[in-house]
């Protein structure tokens, strides 16, 4: 195949995966978007092989490790519960880090297979692209399995600090660049290798200052980062279809990661600095505890049911007690009981951008009874009960009154408006900024200490 | 005078930055997930660079350590690949509409 038509055939492939993006605008017409991604992909990988010369025994090869990988990749999307999903993502952001990583290394190792030189003679330009790759790429890979590693609860949520943390981040940061410089005279393998291992290091340091609950940012901010790792191999490849994904993909994480900063009132700095959240836990115990009242299942069936309209706001603890399904089994009977259901989503709720809602959908909850912040929260004034379930800080007044709370100022879903607030909890403990939530002990609020799903279950029985 | 070809990548780059900036803003909120799903994999269209790695050849010498790192490369992105678009496909799926005749 000529290199020209090759080239037109990898510009089609970019535009597919551009219009895969733009299904995604709404349900209806998202999954032909990712009928145009999987084309795009389709074009760029047959392209591919009619492009290179190839022996029959490499073709093979190369063959055995897609069916390989396709196959491991099929079992994993289809086995994944959808409560792992924001594992799953950090999984997946970790193997394209990698597998920059790795094509950077054999580009550096033979660059004749990609026309930029000879070993050790590589065009600079070409030098500094592929170590820009490599060097995303290998932050990509270990942030994302610090991210999957906390996600999965195989690491604790709570965030790593030390001295000096963020001057050694800066340090190596700047020895990253002077390496580079460095490798630009001297093409040693060893200085190359010293990159990809300081990049790998810097990676994990990145991330295990940020605590659990800030997990949607640094999900979205490696996402990012995998595309800007794609597009450095793309300038090295001169691959168009790459250079335009990697900059889809980069711009697409970098914005996911401002709308997740904006939904908690706090710049992109102050998460990635990290240690927030579990610093004001002991000053909260010190506290003398208010009267709350609480009351049990067939309380909250009773308020429920003779409500003309509730709202439920799910949170995390929606997620960890899989209560989704109970809660749309609720729903369901509610609206035979005439009342009005729908549900209440923030932007931060969860661990990940869209978790809450892909939940929802997992439950068969129709997709245009959930709403996004700002398209419900002047309905709590006019609706009977708020139905809080494992959300917290949310849903805390304090981040419009006390200009001291570190939540001040976060949007937050106005459930203190409506008539009657029902908070579905384990116990009282304050939630991830480690402030106390003033809702609990109002007059209006009734606290239902159980686990979300069952407590969900035993609201349904009481309805019936 | 001719201009370099880097320059060309680049504006291609540069335009498609805003080209995903103006698409993301319009992906629905309720989207996202699916959104990070499917940028995983498409961003794997790395794969193409793992293929030219593994299928490289110097006269003579058998298999060298860029042709191993490849064939790795395309396992890993292979898994992004399917992974990601048939995860992507089994979230979209489940987004659906009040069906008028069941619910009030």
């Amino acid at each position: 195949m000529s290199t020209s038509l090759a080239a037109i055939l990898y510009l089609i492939s970019g535009i597919l995966f551009i219009l895969a993006l733009r299904g995604l605008s709404s349900p209806e017409t998202s999954r032909r978007g990712n009928f145009f991604g999987i084309l795009g992909m389709i074009t760029a990988i047959v392209v591919t092989f009619l492009s290179i010369n190839i022996l029959f025994n490499g073709l093979i090869y190369i063959l055995i490790a897609l069916a390989l990988g396709g196959s491991l990749g099929s079992i994993i999307a289809y086995r994944i519960p959808m409560t792992a999903m924001p594992q799953l993502v950090a999984g997946f952001h970790s193997l394209v880090g990698l597998a920059a990583v790795f094509v950077a290394l054999s580009a550096f190792y033979s660059p004749q297979f990609f026309g930029l030189g000879t070993p050790h003679n590589i065009k600079i330009a070409s030098l500094i692209e592929m170590s820009l790759g490599a060097s995303i790429g290998a932050i990509t890979f270990t942030g994302s399995i610090i991210a999957f590693l906390k996600l999965q609860g195989l690491m604790s949520g709570t965030p790593i600090i030390f001295k000096g943390q963020h001057f050694i981040n800066l340090l190596i940061g700047v020895g990253i660049v002077g390496v580079i410089f460095y490798l630009i005279n001297n093409q040693n393998n060893n200085i190359f290798w010293l990159l990809i291992i300081a990049s790998l290091l810097i990676g994990v340091l990145l991330i295990i200052p940020i605590g659990g609950a800030d997990m949607p940012v640094v999900i979205s901010m490696l996402n990012s980062y995998s595309g800007w790792a794609a597009a450095g191999i793309g300038f090295t490849l001169e691959n168009t279809a790459l250079i335009i994904t990697g900059a889809l993909v980069g711009s697409s994480g970098a914005i996911l990661s401002y709308i997740m900063c904006k939904g908690m009132n706090r710049s992109f700095f102050n998460v990635i600095l990290g240690g927030f959240g579990g610093n004001n836990l002991a000053e909260h115990d010190k506290k003398e505890r208010k009267p709350v009242k609480s009351g049990n299942a067939e309380d909250a069936a009773f308020l429920m049911k003779n409500a003309s309209s509730v709202i439920i706001v799910p949170g995390y603890g929606m997620a960890v007690a899989q209560a989704q399904h109970a809660i749309r089994e609720m729903a369901d009977n509610l609206k035979k009981n005439g009342v009005r259901v729908t549900y209440a989503i923030h932007p931060v709720a969860g661990r990940m951008p869209g978790h809450m809602n892909v939940l929802l959908a997992e439950a068969n909850v129709p997709y245009d009874e959930v709403f996004e912040l700002e398209n419900i929260n002047s309905d709590f004034a006019n609706t009977d009960v708020a139905f809080v379930i494992g959300a917290n800080d949310v849903t805390n007044p304090i981040a419009k009154t006390d200009p001291k709370s570190p939540i001040y100022g976060m949007p937050i879903l106005d459930v203190e408006k409506s008539k009657s607030v029902l908070f579905v909890k384990r116990s009282l403990s304050p939630g991830y900024a480690g402030i106390d939530n003033e809702l609990f002990y109002r007059d209006n609020t009734l606290m239902l200490f159980a686990d979300a799903k069952k407590m969900t279950e035993n609201i349904v029985k009481n309805l019936d | 005078m001719e201009v370099d070809p880097f320059i060309f990548r680049l504006s291609i780059f540069v335009l498609s930055i805003f080209v995903g900036y103006y698409v993301v803003w319009s992906v629905t909120p309720s989207l996202h997930t699916p959104l990070m799903s499917v940028t995983n994999a498409i961003s794997s269209v790395i794969i193409v660079g793992a293929i030219i790695a593994a299928s490289g050849l110097t006269s003579g010498a058998g298999f060298e350590f860029s042709n191993i790192l490849g064939f790795f490369a395309i396992v890993l992105a292979a898994i992004n690949i399917f992974g990601g678009f048939l995860v992507t496909q089994r979230m979209l799926q489940m987004y659906k509409k009040k069906k008028k005749s069941k619910n009030n």
